[in-house]
């Protein structure tokens, strides 16, 4: 009996393998597909739905492209790396074995990190979405990302900071993570530069008691409290700070644009201010577009996190799609290494977050910033300048 | 009818099994075949195999010793770390240690074996890395040993799950950063190029935790296993024997955990959690807690469902079935259910505490499913033989119990252990279910 | 005076959270107490009960809503026990645990699932989540509800085990399993009502911890359940008010660490703190001794 049923289960198993995921290889001659590699659960979560969000929506806008005289439809597969790094190498590996011409993604630079060796080893191009770290595209010959990098963010807020008479940061960041780890670093570097002073500290991940960190700023007399966290640790930061009345600015990154952060700030008494890529309303018919297109989703509003509050990501995840577009298109091919050649010098015009073209690192050259600030009343972003390098 | 096979064919047998298996991979990892799910078939040994290999180490300690660790991410965290730290090549310092400067090491070991011995140095410059890996968790697991394996079974398993925990944090502090790259990925270090090498290294690493087992210290490790009293008794230094258990058990942990940090080709301390640790031990439960082999097998099912052949479930469509609760994170919770399922029903897991032999599969391959019409005997006379079985057992615990509470009243009174006590034949026992 | 107000708020945090840990410790320690089991699908439960409590409140009202939780947690561990535990008790220890930490696997993922991995927040209780201010810190109201609260019903449950039928069974069968068995006592019932004891608390200890700190993910119980866990070791294993003193320890010792600037090590330190006591008085601060049954 066990042997049976043990048998059974396995070839059952075994067979979708190579009957489901070979599937495949066999998929229609007109179609190409491209990896979507972002986080669905873990610390990331949020962001990686909200980014798949504008990926899926640009599907909806621009289902076909036309490569080489011939009229393709473009086909997402969607894998979840969980927004851990050892998880993520396997995730990437199975975009590869699905045989997906270009991969996007991902939200959270630890995993896109982790998985840069594997897309290298396959010759598979990647063009990160809205990870920051420098460490993402350095040393590796198939990513670029069309977002900003982290030395600039981290100076941008700085500058921010140092302009409005702040003197005096308490830095926190979680234990572990590439991205809060590496942009508080820059923003230290920075900030330190101009003649300020930092106070650092991490947290655990798994902690969800931020008590004592906020209590930490308020006795080491700070002026500003940064931590550009993810979305998750933000509302539970966010919490206490009401709770204590923390009494200085929140300071944060991109992560921190999302409706997590206005909706865990409203009606609180305090004051948060980030750096983004997109604001909304930059580009009216594509705030127009999506919203229309969410409120045909209802599966689309969930996983914008209840309400259709853009953030910055799925701008960017938009922007993304239609440069995958473009390169399939000056490739001429849907081959992964004729899409690697000509990534380097290509240049997308008519972006909804600016135009996009990649310097010998593979990073967009962007020099621009959106510096947003919380209205806590109603919950909504307010645009407050638009910050460039120095 | 048992078959029983002559050695020759059963080592002729093993042998082309292992080459057919090496050649497979070999030609797999070349692109030999044609299909894109070759590409994660590879993927699924490579993982499977170190996935084998600290399960296997596990199993030792757990399935072997009966010491119930929960330390094995601790030490595959620990024993990635020293593999990575000396195989950073020098031109990747500086990007690798951004924020610490390019680090205090400022070389690799690889390279400078390579400048001196060519390709030869190379492959010794990855291979001694990694033993040295295996020894530092090796010598820490020491030191652990000396207050931890005076615990008994919970608070053992909970004191090694507080150390891997405090190690953890310990690799990702920010003093340390120099070296460890505090909560920044370690990277670009030098990782094997062919599928080949984790599987033969994970291959031989086993085979000498088999010998071991089958070793004398391998019946002293069972002996203090079933009956640590007994064990004593009849010798054997407890001590010695459960540290030795423990430190070659974390021996084997740290090589595989040199062998993920290979794999994965960049190193963090996060995901070296509990959970991982769970998962482990969950690979040794479906193989059989006792059983090496059912611990390979276990690591490559469970590798295979977990990362390639459940995948399905997440994104809607699976075996041709679409649905709508198959969403992102359904694949786990069917996964969890299974393995509740093997846990409750299938205690002794796929293999038991048996290993693999050519004779039992043979004798498994005559008796599969192909002859349906013996059915409803044999399994009414399986049902009979458990039960015979397990009547056995019980009648041979409560004898057990009852020697040793006679056995301590003879201590008590002075009377020397050796002289045969009267066995009583009358035997009570308790059902503790029933009432 | 001066140094009281600067430590002030960490010790505040430290009460508050060390009466959240007291609750769920109360669970394991009681079903260690009895089965000698570590229940690590505990903290799971705990997260449970939060997680029910941010769908409940959607459509019921508040006060309905912490008694449906309180039930769910109550059903959820009887039916784990049932289901998993049950079948096993005869059978090594070894294979106990594993179940339980395949059920909290299970549970974990299941969560993941439901969540879709994303952070809920938790309702909000406006009654406890008040800021008041004492002295020279602020803080929310639950943090000073807490350990009045828990020790409350603490005191009850003490009273409960002290003087009542079911308590002196409980004390019997924790005592020796078998022998009390013999005599009469209905094992099954006793251990139902020590699972149904410590999931209400938990469930009671999730209102209270998630109204402090309002995001639940799958992840949520794991660590409170571990430190939970900690504090019935350092309380000595079995008693109560044991795992109750021990949780406060852990808690106000935990702030006052992130406090001196070792945040990196909060966490460990619990770990560190239990190894420590493991080897110094493994039976705890007020654990029988011999509580080993091997």
């Amino acid at each position: 009996m066990k042997k049976i049923t043990v048998l059974s289960l396995i070839l059952m198993l075994a067979m979708t393998a190579f009957v489901g995921c070979g599937g495949g290889s066999g998929a229609d001659e007109d179609t190409v597909r491209i990896g979507v590699f972002e986080p669905a659960s873990g610390d990331n979560g949020a962001g990686g739905k909200q980014e798949v969000l504008g990926i899926q929506y640009a599907n909806s806008v621009q289902p076909t492209v036309e490569i080489d005289g011939k009229e393709y439809k473009v086909e997402l597969v969607i894998v979840d790396n969980e927004s851990d790094n050892s998880k993520a190498v396997t995730a990437a590996e199975s975009l590869v074995s699905q045989d997906v011409s270009i991969v996007l993604g991902s939200y959270g630079s630890g995993v896109s990190i982790a998985a840069a060796d594997t897309f290298a080893k396959a010759g598979m191009p990647a063009v990160g979405v809205s990870c920051t770290n420098p460490q993402v595209t350095a040393d590796c010959d198939v990513y670029f990302r069309i977002c900003f990098l982290d030395p600039f963010q981290g100076t941008v807020l700085a500058n921010y900071a140092y302009e409005n008479g702040m003197r005096k940061a308490y830095c926190l960041s979680k234990l572990g993570d590439d991205y809060s780890v590496g942009l508080v670093n820059y923003f230290v570097e920075a900030f330190k530069e101009l003649g300020g002073e930092v106070v650092e500290e991490q947290f655990p991940d798994k902690n969800s008691d931020f008590t004592s960190y906020v209590a930490n700023a308020k006795k080491a007399g700070c002026d500003v409290f940064f931590s550009p966290v993810s979305t998750e640790a933000a509302a539970l930061i966010i919490d206490q700070a009401e709770a204590q009345s923390l009494g200085m600015p929140i300071l944060a990154g991109d992560t921190w644009d999302s409706n997590v952060i206005t909706g865990a700030a409203k009606g609180k008494n305090v004051e948060i201010v980030v750096t983004t890529f997109y604001q909304e309303g930059g580009n009216p018919e594509f705030d127009e577009g999506i919203k229309a297109w969410f409120d045909e989703n209802p599966e689309a509003v969930t996983n914008n996190g209840g309400n259709t509050d853009l953030a910055a990501v799925t701008a960017l995840g938009y922007d993304a799609y239609f440069v995958a577009l473009e390169a399939f298109k000056a490739a001429g091919s849907t081959d992964p290494a004729d899409i690697l050649k000509v990534l380097p010098t290509l240049e997308v015009t008519g972006l909804v977050c600016g135009d996009v073209s990649f310097n010998e690192t593979g990073d967009a050259n962007k020099s621009e910033a959106f510096v947003k600030k919380c209205n806590t009343e109603d919950g909504t972003w307010e645009f407050i300048k638009k910050q460039t390098a120095n | 009818m048992e078959i029983k096979l002559k050695n020759k064919t059963k080592a002729a047998l093993s042998t082309i099994a292992i080459a057919l298996f090496l050649i497979l991979i070999y030609a797999a990892d070349n692109g030999m075949f044609s299909g894109s799910s070759w590409r994660m078939f590879i993927t699924v040994i490579e993982k499977g195999a170190i996935f084998a290999l600290v399960a296997a180490s596990m199993n030792l300690l757990n399935g072997f010793t009966g010491l119930f660790s929960l330390g094995q991410a601790g030490f595959m965290l620990m024993g990635a770390y020293s593999y990575a730290i000396f195989t950073i090549p020098a031109a990747s310092h500086d990007t690798v240690y951004q924020y610490f400067d390019g680090g205090i090491i400022k070389w690799s070991i690889v390279e400078i074996l390579e400048n001196k011995m060519g390709i030869a140095g190379h492959y010794l410059g990855i291979f001694l890395p990694m033993i040295f890996a295996g020894l530092l968790v090796a010598g820490v697991a020491y030191l652990i040993a000396i207050p931890v394996l005076r615990l008994k079974s919970d608070y053992l398993a909970i004191a090694t799950l507080g150390f891997a925990e405090i190690l953890r944090a310990f690799f990702q502090w920010n003093t340390l950063g120099p070296v460890t790259n505090g909560s920044n990925v370690l990277r670009k270090y030098t990782t094997y190029e062919s599928a080949i090498f984790p599987v033969i290294i994970a291959g031989i690493c086993i085979a000498i935790i088999f010998l071991l087992i089958n070793s004398t210290y391998g019946r002293a490790f069972k002996a203090i296993r079933d009956d640590e009293i007994a064990a004593e008794a009849m010798g054997i230094n407890l001590f010695k024997h459960k540290s030795m258990s423990f430190v070659i058990s974390s021996f084997f942990a740290g090589i595989s955990g040199a062998l993920l940090a290979m794999f994965q080709t960049t190193i963090s301390a996060t995901p070296f959690t509990t959970q991982m640790t769970y998962e482990i031990l969950l690979i040794v439960v479906i193989g059989g807690i006792g059983s090496i082999s059912g611990s390979v097998i276990g690591a490559f099912l469970f590798t295979a469902s977990a990362e390639w052949w459940l995948r399905g479930l997440d994104s809607g469509r699976w075996l041709g079935i679409s649905s709508g609760i198959m969403r992102p994170g359904f694949r786990k919770v069917v996964f969890a259910i299974l393995i509740m399922m093997i846990v409750l029903f299938y205690a002794r897991g796929i293999m038991g505490d048996k290993e693999f032999s050519w004779d039992r599969f043979v004798n498994w391959w005559r008796s599969r499913p192909g002859a349906i019409k013996a059915w409803p005997d044999k399994l009414k006379a399986n049902s009979e033989a458990r039960k015979k079985a397990r009547t056995a057992k019980a009648v041979a615990k409560a004898k057990a119990k009852e020697d040793k509470a006679d056995s301590e009243k003879k201590k008590s009174s002075g009377i020397p252990l050796f002289t045969p006590l009267p066995m009583s034949d009358e035997v009570i026992i308790f059902d503790k279910e029933g009432n | 005076m001066n140094l009281f107000n600067t430590w002030l708020p960490y010790i505040l945090a430290g009460i508050a959270v060390g009466g959240q840990y007291a609750l769920i410790a109360i669970g394991y320690t009681m079903v260690y107490g009895i089965l000698r089991l570590i229940n690590f699908a505990h903290g799971d439960i705990f997260m449970w009960s939060g997680l029910i409590m941010v769908y409940l409140i959607t459509v019921l009202p508040l006060w309905l809503s912490v008694i449906v939780v309180v039930v769910f947690a109550i059903l959820l561990g009887t039916t784990i026990e049932r289901v998993a535990y049950r079948p096993l008790r005869s059978a090594p220890r070894m294979s106990i645990m594993i179940s339980a930490i395949g059920v909290s696997y299970l549970l974990q993922n299941f969560a993941l699932y439901i969540t879709g991995g994303l952070t809920k927040t938790y309702p909000a209780i406006r009654f406890l989540q008040k800021t008041v201010a004492i002295g020279s810190a602020t803080t929310k109201m639950v943090t000073i509800i807490t350990p009045f609260l828990t020790i409350l019903l603490v005191f009850l449950l003490v009273m409960l085990i002290k003087h009542t039928k079911i308590g002196m069974a409980m004390r019997a069968v924790s005592r020796d399993f078998e022998t009390s068995s013999l005599m009469g006592i209905d094992i099954n019932r006793v251990i139902t009502v020590t699972f149904v004891i410590g999931c209400a608390l938990a469930a009671i200890g999730s209102v209270l911890y998630f109204s402090n700190y309002t995001g639940i993910n799958p992840m949520s119980g794991a660590m409170p359940g571990l430190k939970a866990f900690v504090a019935a070791v350092f309380g000595g294993i079995g008693s109560v008010p044991g795992a109750v003193l021990g949780a406060f320890v852990i808690g106000i010792a935990e702030n006052i660490i992130k406090g001196t600037g070792w945040t990196t090590f909060s966490d460990a330190f619990t770990f560190v703190l239990l190894i420590i006591i493991l080897m110094i008085k493994p039976t705890g601060l007020f654990g029988e001794k011999d509580i080993d049954k091997v």
